[in-house]
């Protein structure tokens, strides 16, 4: 076992892990924050999207070791300083963006990511950048409905499907 | 997967030595790696991060085209590169999802050498140059068959040298669920003529379509190759496609590249 050491969520934290022990089970197992999601652990579905250093990241795909003393941002660090949901979050309620819920931590993160890089993607790219993240109830239409709408676009004319 | 010693040197000269160890391997962003490892068809007994090694990194201009560190990402590719060699940008732009792109790195691509990897037909078409800790190597003696390279037993690739191509474009058909290229074609015309490099179809892996090079070189568009045959003997055959939908989409995508290109 080896100490590592990373920032989550603005915290400094620290844990025993083995060589091949995954983010996403340093997240989940050594530091409770099971809001990562581990769906398929072959790096297709995206549930367990991260950001590292600002990058979101497939974290059963990356080694905790590989990333000590990075930042880590995790959906549990998304809602505002209150306690209430954050813009994105909130938009994907109101856009019933989730239905089982499985997937949305992933997809709040990734579109996190997306909409720091590109603030106002149109909905092309909107799918474009989503394209790492499955679900399986959605369709997806509300998911990217959510999105549009964080970036403040208007979504009144996009109908519900 | 099996568990294994894990080190992240600073410097290529540490990484290197590390690399001597009995069943060491490097890990590059582990894109494929890791995945190989979960399913036990790799099991080192020390992996060595080149990650965390700053010499390893980056994109510039310099002395023979744009060189790209072995261990960039492709989403910093797709980003330094866009105004330098657009038809790369786009290419690493375009492989995986935006997950994979912030971790999975050229050297780690070109390493592993898939056989329908993106990366292979650029670096062939553009006739780059790999750089390793040892020497230099031709993309056209790099590539060596299915995972398959001149990369000898404790050499690892540094950088990877592009000659930028006066026109080029990559136009991949995707296997939607994987993202890898189900064919993949890129096409460079440079003022010595034109390469064309196909991933995703030979089932020795990216290899160049010789004949296309000539039709294209002396007639640079998409009619050019129109009375041109790609013969299907040896293609890759899975459950998304057969050796003869390969070879169809060879020539389609070679025409669609050069149009793109042009």
């Amino acid at each position: 076992m080896t100490k590592v050491s990373m920032t989550v969520n603005g915290k400094s934290v620290s844990g025993e892990v083995e060589g091949r022990t995954l983010l996403s089970s340093f997240l989940r197992d050594g530091l409770g924050l099971t809001g990562t999601h581990i769906g398929c652990d072959t790096s297709q579905c995206g549930a367990c999207v991260v950001h590292v250093d600002g990058r979101a990241v497939k974290s059963c795909t990356v080694f905790a070791l590989d990333v000590a003393g990075a930042q880590v941002k995790t959906i549990e660090g998304m809602a505002n300083p209150d306690g209430s949901l954050s813009v994105l979050q909130q938009a994907f309620q109101d856009n019933h963006g989730l239905q089982c819920g499985f997937c949305t931590p992933g997809m709040v993160m990734s579109a996190a990511a997306l909409l720091a890089d590109n603030p106002s993607p149109t909905e092309a790219e909107v799918r474009h950048g989503l394209e790492g993240n499955i679900c399986r109830c959605t369709g997806y239409h509300n998911i990217v409905k959510a999105v549009l709408q964080a970036s403040g676009q208007d979504v009144s004319k996009i109908a519900a499907e | 997967m099996h568990n294994f010693d894990f080190v992240k040197p600073a410097t290529l000269a540490d990484a290197l030595a590390a690399l001597k160890s009995d069943g060491a391997q490097a890990l590059s962003g582990g894109q494929t790696l890791i995945a190989s490892m979960k399913q036990r068809l790799a099991a080192p007994a020390t992996l060595v991060s080149l990650t965390g090694i700053p010499e390893l990194k980056g994109v510039c201009i310099g002395e023979g085209g744009l060189h790209v560190g072995a261990a960039t990402p492709h989403a910093e590719v797709a980003r330094e590169a866009a105004k330098h060699y657009p038809a790369l940008a786009a290419l690493a732009g375009g492989i995986g999802d935006p997950q994979v792109r912030n971790r999975g790195t050229i050297g780690g691509s070109i390493a592993n050498n898939d056989p329908s990897a993106c990366y292979p037909a650029g670096v062939l078409a553009s006739g780059a140059t790999i750089v390793t800790n040892r020497r230099r190597i031709a993309a056209d003696d790099y590539f060596q068959g299915l995972f398959t390279t001149a990369l000898h037993e404790g050499e690892i690739v540094t950088s990877v040298v592009f000659p930028i191509p006066q026109k080029a474009a990559y136009v991949k058909f995707d296997q939607p669920a994987s993202r890898f290229a189900l064919t993949g074609v890129f096409v460079a015309k440079t003022a010595d003529g034109v390469r064309v490099a196909v991933t995703g179809a030979g089932g020795d892996g990216v290899f160049r379509w010789t004949e296309a090079e000539a039709a294209l070189s002396a007639n640079f568009a998409a009619s050019a190759i129109a009375g041109l045959t790609v013969s299907p003997d040896g293609m890759i055959h899975d459950l998304h496609g057969t050796p003869a939908y390969r070879a169809h989409l060879v020539k389609v995508l070679t025409g669609h590249a050069v149009q793109a290109a042009a």
